[in-house]
């Protein structure tokens, strides 16, 4: 695939290559729209099916069958006809449908009648002191060394935070034949009763049945300490022991060779961001997501969100929000769709959605790893400490965007991916307002870094080129 | 520290030379990839305050995987698919021009 | 904490203040310090993150060589704040232990044809021979002398200007330096206290707030643009314009190259920044994909090793635009006690401003031989025939 493969314009524009991407794609494509696929990665599947089409984990045991689903979507993506482009990065998109698009050191602009970003998810970020140390990962990272290269951690590995991913990468793992040496649990104890009135549709749910399959494995093989309410990675250059408070009782450490951190995920919000979406601050799940309607559809005319982009639902639900929205795209660009088609996504999507509730709020990850303090690293890129945001609120800095301003955080090529909540949530804490009142980063393509001759050689006009000589 | 599921994991191959070292990886494996599979421990320092990273998030949204490849720095090692021949540098604190 | 209470207590009592300064960016930052540092007793009111805020999108220079075309007395208020600049960055140091990194290698502006070049020449040769000028000299380069300072620069580089008084200076830097030497000293910053009206009753100003009321009997208009609608409610005209600037910022680089090229520079963490752009686009403050490919072209044709560095983000701001370009510095005649001040070029004029223009606003008085020319009464003036 190269540049010249690329057309200027499309019906439909697709970012991102996981279950609510393929999903739109083949839809789109299916309703015989002109279509195309940009994925930053070179294979299908995003990161939940990651490296679907080539993981050397072929026994299908070892992976679970979740994981296998992803062959269904990329088949039936193969076959409907969209144009696929891998080892593409989208880094902007305007409000009138213009995509760039950076494929082998060269961009391009590519527009489109109807755009659906389906950029997914990324880990929340885990700010404990230590947690910038070689050794330390996100078990998201781990799990993808799993399946696109087939590695399992050697010496001591231990998994620490809450949610549902640590389990099944845990549970992936025994099945590898991995040692784990501990999990950390840090789910808080009070989540239970918070969860509680959420419990019924959870019961009724799959992930009921597949979650307590997996728990019961996991805890039958690997000591898991629950309540961790502290945790420290100390080393040198490189992580050697992780000291850890659980209940009442005084610190302990243990030896560590592999430090897997995860505590949920939340939107990445970058690309949607930065055309002027509308995010809300969720308090359910603490993390922005997008004002959307029913398919899926923004205030931005014609550009939709799909999948854990328009909010952390999971893969099923991402492959029907994908298809909702592709309805909504093939009816606005005048293809027919069967209202008996429509009414059985969204009931496809309220069934997945069922017993998510109890999920964030089970696995809602404690105050103290989200706001850390003293000199705790926040913004991996800078550097930039929590003592010195906090500092800075108390100067009277008001927001992410002067504190980037004071001490350079969200400034660095991550472009705030794994510091801007923290530095929402710090800020309002220390305020003592909601983080919806805080804000976020004013975010501006490019939204992933390209080089300065890409960007050189895109299109010019008179009217830019006086504006910046005056000639 | 990583090591290969099974040894069918770890073919077909690739030799690359990574911070002066041949080193065997799997071909599809990305740098990142590779380099811990070949014992590394980091693949960078900042350019902050020189100190040393390792890929926190295998995604491409974390920034610590940088490395330089074939003479090029601040390459997304978790993005850069491994090469017969290729050239990876780790990347000590700030990019240099031309390089 | 003591902010936090402002933030949330409405009234700062009357005989609390001398002086109230409407806006914390550059501006109004650097004349609260000012301020405070000759006894003043000061307020700083300033809007909360998502604002305007022009401060944020400068280019950091501390620029000299081709400022005044049309108004002698700018381009010796540029050179008087320049030639202080060393001296304030040092203070600024010495109280709050902030280095604004400051440095005057001297400055290029590198002009990618003969006609640029000679566009540049000749406005470079009307400032300094337009009548009552401070002259100060220039010099122009061609290719080849400017490639024995900047080895790195492209063939396609025809020559440059050259003027030993220009520099630059870590401007984020420069902006928290002002904030806590201000607070040091004790200026009440009131972040979220954006001024809805303001009253002039019996000699005193009463600026209202959805935070409450603050009163004093002097006031700065240092509101950036939010000037147009402040000025009048205290017998001020201020007729500024957002005119739009956007620039592109680098990884950081390993340090290649000592001075200061008007449009392309390196910070002192080693990322390059590119500029800028001069729109009309309203209160648009979005980048656009042509204007910044226009800024990258030229950048690699300036450099062009620069070609393969990562552009890791990319700013919009709108500059402070006066009619003629020349900064509005005026006390009220129907409302004494109320100043206004505005400007583009904030980074530059902050040594002016915290060392000569606040004095002048604590004794309550401008004297015309130095700020007359910078009344906004200039713009009353029919044009005169050339």
């Amino acid at each position: 695939m190269s540049a010249a493969d690329i057309r200027d314009s499309y019906d439909v524009a697709i970012i991102g290559a996981g279950p609510a991407g393929l999903s739109a794609a083949t839809s789109t494509a299916n309703a015989g729209l002109s279509t195309v696929l940009f994925d930053e990665q070179a294979g299908l599947g995003g990161q939940i099916y990651r490296a679907i089409t080539e993981t050397p984990v072929t026994n299908k045991s070892v992976l679970g069958t979740n994981y296998w689903r992803g062959a269904e979507l990329v088949a039936a993506f193969r076959s409907s006809g969209a144009q696929y482009v891998p080892g593409a990065t989208v880094w902007s998109l305007t409000r009138e449908r213009e995509i760039g698009v950076s494929l082998r050191g060269g961009s391009q602009l590519v527009s489109a009648r109807r755009v659906i970003i389906c950029t997914g998810a990324l880990e929340r970020p885990f700010p404990i002191p230590g947690w910038t140390l070689p050794g330390v990962m996100t078990a998201g990272a781990a799990q993808i060394l799993l399946k696109s290269s087939g590695l399992l951690p050697a010496g001591r590995t231990v998994l620490a935070g809450c949610g549902p991913l640590l389990w099944l990468i845990a549970w992936q793992y025994l099945n590898a034949g991995a040692k784990i040496a501990a999990i950390l649990d840090t789910t808080p104890g009070e989540n239970r009763l918070r969860a509680l009135p959420h419990c019924v549709p959870f019961l009724f749910s799959g992930y009921f049945r597949d979650g307590l399959k997996l728990l019961r494995a996991v805890k039958r093989e690997v000591r898991v300490i629950p309540g961790v309410t502290s945790l420290r990675a100390t080393g040198d250059e490189r992580v050697r022991s992780v000291a850890y408070q659980s209940g009442n009782r005084a610190e302990a450490s243990m030896p560590v060779d592999n430090l897997l951190l995860h505590q949920g995920v939340a939107p990445n919000v970058n690309l949607a961001m930065s055309v002027g979406i509308e995010h809300r601050w969720s308090a359910e799940q603490l993390c922005w997501v997008p004002v959307l309607d029913a398919h899926g559809s923004s205030a931005v005319d014609g550009i939709a969100i799909a999948g854990d982009g328009a909010g952390i639902a999971g893969a099923a639900a991402a492959e029907w929000r994908g298809r909702l929205a592709a309805m909504a795209a093939a009816r606005a660009l005048g293809r027919g769709v069967a209202k008996s088609e429509e009414t059985r996504a969204q009931r496809e999507l309220a069934g997945c959605l069922r017993g998510r509730a109890f999920l964030d709020a089970l696995y809602r990850p404690a105050k103290a790893f989200r706001q850390p303090s003293g000199e705790t690293i926040v913004c991996r890129c800078e550097e930039t400490t929590a003592r010195q945001i906090t500092h800075a609120v108390a100067l009277g800095c008001p927001g992410p965007n002067q504190m980037k301003i004071f001490h350079r955080c969200g400034m660095g090529p991550c472009q705030g991916r794994l510091c801007g909540l923290t530095v929402t949530e710090l800020i309002a804490e220390s305020r003592g307002v909601p983080p919806q009142e805080v804000g976020y980063y004013r975010l501006r393509p490019p939204v992933k870094p390209i080089t300065v001759g890409e960007v050189a050689a895109l299109p010019k006009t008179d009217a830019a080129v006086y504006a910046v000589t005056r000639m | 520290m990583f090591q290969r599921w099974q040894p069918e994991a770890a073919s077909p191959t690739v030799t690359l030379v990574i911070d002066g070292k041949p080193v065997t990886a799997r071909d599809g494996d990305t740098v990142a990839a590779a380099m811990f599979a070949a014992g590394l421990h980091h693949c960078r320092t900042t350019p902050v305050s020189g100190a040393p990273r390792a890929p926190y998030c295998m995604m491409g949204v974390c920034f610590d995987c940088l490395v330089t490849v074939d003479g090029i720095g601040n390459r997304q090692g978790c993005l850069v698919r491994v090469r017969d021949g290729m050239q990876v540098e780790l990347q000590l604190g700030k990019r240099e021009l031309g390089r | 904490m003591i902010c936090r209470i402002l933030m949330e207590t409405p009234t700062v009592q009357k005989r609390d203040l001398d002086v109230a300064v409407i806006g914390g960016g550059l501006m109004g930052s650097a004349i609260a310090w000012g301020l405070a540092k000759v006894g003043q007793r000061v307020a700083v009111l300033d809007e909360g993150d998502l604002a305007f805020r022009a401060s944020r999108g400068n280019f950091a220079l501390v620029w000299v060589q081709s400022k005044g075309l049309g108004l002698a007395p700018y381009s010796a208020w540029t050179m008087r704040s320049s030639n202080a600049w060393t001296g304030f960055a040092d203070t600024l140091k010495e109280e709050t232990g902030i280095d604004v990194c400051f440095q005057r290698p001297g400055g290029f502006n590198l002009c990618l044809s003969e006609r640029e070049l000679e566009n540049r020449r000749s406005l470079l040769q009307r400032i300094q021979e337009q009548p009552g000028q401070q002259r100060f000299d220039f010099e122009m380069h061609d290719h080849a002398r400017v490639k024995q300072a900047i080895p790195q620069i492209g063939p396609e580089v025809a020559g440059a200007s050259y003027s030993r008084y220009d520099g630059h200076c870590n401007s984020p830097r420069l902006f928290r330096a002002l904030n806590t030497a201000m607070q040091q000293r004790g200026v009440a910053y009131l972040p979220e206290h954006r001024v809805d009206r303001i009253e002039y009753v019996a000699r005193e100003f009463r600026l209202f707030t959805a935070r409450g009321e603050i009163c004093a009997p002097k006031i700065v208009l240092a509101a950036g643009l939010d000037n147009v609608r402040l000025g009048p409610m205290v017998g001020l005209d201020v007729p500024v314009r957002p005119q739009r600037g956007q620039l592109i910022v680098t990884e950081r680089t390993a340090p290649f190259f000592n001075y200061v090229v008007q449009t392309v520079r390196q910070t002192d963490e080693g990322g390059l920044m590119f500029g800028d752009s001069q729109e009309e686009a309203g209160a648009d403050p979005r980048v656009t994909s042509p204007v910044i490919a226009v800024l990258a072209n030229r950048a690699v044709r300036m450099f062009p090793q620069v070609a393969s560095l990562n552009i890791v983000r990319t700013w919009a701001a709108l500059r402070v635009m006066t009619k003629d370009g020349f900064p509005i510095y005026e006390q009220s005649e129907s409302c004494p006690g109320a100043f206004c001040a505005s400007c583009h070029s904030g980074v530059t004029l902050a040594a002016a401003h915290a060392l000569f223009l606040a004095p002048c606003i604590a004794d309550g008085d401008l004297p015309a031989a130095q700020f007359q020319p910078f009344s906004s009464r200039r713009f009353d003036v029919p044009a005169l025939a050339a």
